[in-house]
């Protein structure tokens, strides 16, 4: 005979077991882990609604102030069109600078997202489950930013469709010989994808705010969930799309830093031209990226009261992530710096002593914030699971990486062959002031995505609080995920 | 179809006597804007051909070497695949590095990829003060803000010379009828000019020269200039 479904506890009711000492256990594993400490998915819905609804008075100064901040931006690239890029730093030596950094950091910083959301999810590491949208929220708007810097950066930005391969009286098709068409190929391709892997994901979440909300966020919700209902079928596809898009975007994702990367190694300046860039910058980017996350959830479970979802469990695994990362970076970054030295040409010669003399600040600088902070904190579980030394570890892996950056890019290009050409680099007001806004157009965009959809993927978290179970073996409660097929 | 030319320049560094009349010839020819004392403090002086000044030595045993610098015209020129708009193209009808103004979008690329740094940016738009405004050549476009410019073998000259009936697809001009600014100015004929597939051209007869060395040859760029090394040239002597 078929069990009818309303005869079945749901699973955020399993009774508690009998004995004490085994409850005691339970009432732990609930404390500790999310996916054990399930609830009604009407409560947690409304949980991540309330939040989402909620614009206090600091919202909206914090709406103003980086509001602000993007004024700064746009105002101060109108102004440079207007009186050409002679009012940044640049010389003729160092042609590429902060602009150029931006765009690697910003690509970088993405990264982390797909990684999380996509690769952790095909090797069904659960930990993942309520960080996924924040670190693809990450992504999305870092992409969306870097794809301004190759225009900010553009002497002729009036002129870019000079660039693009669309057929017009020109009669003259793009070079797709330059890796900056690589480039603009592989930034599109991602940010293509990365915005479908996002929007597939939604597509339940969106259809549970639907029916929950009320006035232009109903009809908004209405029209983007597509008219999903929660079928089964509708799951089962919603299932197979995800796995198809996490095993497309994977080798997507390691594609476009590559060739971020090559922008620098296929030309022969001296210090970029090296085989190792593409791996070296897709560590350095994921590196970026985790911290990036890292201080996203801070800064969201504190302003969203997010408890519940964001626990000591993700914190710890996204430090070990983090430290993990780390080693990765300083490995790279050894095997870089040591073949260069050994080789003592004369040109990296110089680049290595300029290392070490004009930017020294800048480069110790630089390998403290890469290499000692997280090498020297996260090893301790009690730092992981501590917010403010996470939050604090974190913004130094993003102030390290981004010397990093400023070193390879504006660093590197002012030392070359002829020492006649030798001109260092100082930033100008309008580098600074871009870039300034640049983080803080970043961070309001993400506080408006914040508002619009439900950051913490709420059909992820119940649906893998419905496969965990409490199985007893011996005298221990083992929290046990089962697969549904 | 007139047969490829191969526009070579010669330096020979003892002639140098590092007096810039070059450079100031080729302001004057090319249109080339002057970068005022401020923007030169921030390493944006401007010149297609400038006259890199080397210390050898100790004071008082000191002694100047100068290098002219300006476009190699490499053969395999690193600048001409990074461009994304082939606003730096290869003519072979010419065996020069073109560049065309009017295609750059300015993603600086290609000057970065320069080894010899002969590849300049217009950072703002330029500006001639009286009386050079008077002089500007008509041959030869100014160039706005946000584009790369270099030397380019007086390229005006050579069409000017490629558009006479004698010159128009025919046979070349005679050696020497054609000079570019700087080999004009120099006074003491250590510039010299000419097409290397012309058997009959100076170039032609000058090279292969025991003293012949291509400027930073390492890198494969096959330079299209060619320095006769000095040693006699001592300045502060």
């Amino acid at each position: 005979m078929l069990e009818s479904s309303a005869d079945r506890t749901p699973y955020w009711q399993e009774p508690l077991p009998e004995d004490d000492e085994l409850a005691q256990q339970v009432a732990h594993a609930r404390d500790e882990h999310l996916l054990v400490d399930a609830r009604p998915p009407a409560e947690t819905n409304s949980l991540m609604f309330r939040a989402m609804t909620r614009t206090g008075p600091l919202f909206w100064l914090m709406v103003l102030g980086l509001g602000g901040l993007t004024f700064a931006l746009f105002a101060t690239w109108v102004i440079q069109m207007f009186y050409g890029l002679g009012i940044t730093g640049l010389n003729r030596s160092v042609m590429w600078g902060p602009y150029i950094v931006n765009l690697v950091f910003f690509i970088g910083i993405g990264h982390a997202g797909t990684f999380i959301s996509a690769a952790l999810r095909l090797m069904r590491m659960d930990f993942r489950r309520p960080i996924a949208r924040l670190a693809e929220t990450v992504t999305l708007f870092g992409l969306a930013l870097a794809a301004l810097f190759p225009l900010i950066h553009l002497g002729r930005v009036w002129k870019v469709y000079y660039m693009f391969p669309i057929p017009t009286q020109r009669e003259l098709w793009p070079n797709f010989r330059s890796p900056l068409l690589w480039d603009a190929t592989a930034i599109t391709a991602y940010l293509i994808g990365s915005t479908l892997f996002m929007y597939t994901a939604l597509i339940p979440d969106l259809a549970t705010a639907r029916d929950h909300l009320t006035g232009w966020r109903k009809r908004l919700y209405g029209a983007l969930s597509l008219g999903f209902r929660g079928t089964e079928s509708e799951w089962s596809r919603l299932e197979t799309l995800s796995n198809i898009l996490s095993y497309i975007i994977i080798p997507v994702m390691f594609s476009v830093h590559t060739i971020v990367s090559w922008d620098f190694a296929m030309a022969i300046q001296p210090g970029w031209h090296s085989t190792i860039f593409g791996p070296f910058f897709i560590v350095g980017a994921l590196f970026s990226g985790v911290a990036a996350v890292i201080i996203v959830m801070i800064i969201v479970r504190k302003a969203m009261r997010m408890g519940y979802f964001l626990r000591e469990e993700h914190f710890n695994a996204m430090g070990i992530f983090l430290l993990i990362l780390s080693l990765t970076w300083v490995y790279f970054y050894f095997n870089e710096y040591i073949v260069t030295w050994y080789g003592n040409l004369p040109a990296e010669r110089a680049i290595l002593q300029m290392l070490t003399t004009d930017a020294s600040p800048l480069f110790y600088l630089m390998l403290f914030c890469n290499i000692i902070v997280p090498l020297g904190t996260l090893w301790s579980r009690r730092v992981r699971t501590s917010l403010p030394a996470m939050l604090v570890i974190a913004v130094f892996v993003q102030i390290g990486m981004y010397l990093e950056r400023v070193l390879i890019v504006s660093g590197f290009l002012s030392r070359n062959e002829l020492p006649f050409n030798w001109i260092n680099y100082t930033p100008n007001w309008p580098e600074i002031l871009i870039t300034i806004g640049t983080f803080g157009f970043m961070a309001l965009l993400y506080i408006l995505w914040t508002r619009v959809v439900p950051i913490i993927p709420l059909w992820e978290v119940h649906e893998g609080q419905s496969r965990q179970r409490l199985p007893r073996i011996g005298r221990a409660i083992v929290p046990t995920r089962t697969e549904p097929h | 179809m007139a047969e490829n030319n191969k526009w070579t320049m010669i330096v020979d560094l003892d002639k140098c006597t590092g007096c810039n009349a070059c450079v100031v010839a080729c302001h004057a020819e090319n249109n080339v804007p002057i970068a005022n004392e401020e923007e030169v403090i921030k390493g944006r002086g401007l010149h297609w051909i400038r006259i890199e000044r080397y210390w050898e030595g100790e004071y008082p045993d000191i002694k100047a070497r100068f290098l002219p610098v300006f476009c190699q015209q490499c053969g395999n020129a690193p600048c001409e695949p990074v461009c994304p708009t082939y606003a730096s193209y290869h003519s072979d009808e010419e065996g020069l590095n073109g560049q065309i103004y009017a295609r750059c979008v300015g993603t600086r690329y290609c000057g970065n990829n320069c080894p010899y740094k002969v590849r300049f940016f217009n950072w703002r738009a330029p500006e001639f003060d009286e009386p050079l405004n008077q002089q500007l050549n008509p041959d030869v476009p100014v160039r706005g803000a946000g584009v790369m410019e270099k030397c380019t073998f007086c390229i005006q000259r050579i069409q000017r010379v490629r558009q006479t009936p004698e010159g128009d697809y025919g046979p070349m001009t005679r050696d020497g009828d054609l000079q570019t600014a700087c080999t004009q100015a120099c006074p003491s004929d250590a510039l010299i000019f000419g097409n290397l597939n012309d058997p009959e051209s100076r170039v032609s007869r000058m090279l292969p020269n025991d003293r012949q060395a291509r400027l930073l040859e390492h890198l494969g760029t096959e330079p299209a200039v060619y320095y006769l090394k000095g040693g006699t040239t001592n300045v502060g002597e």
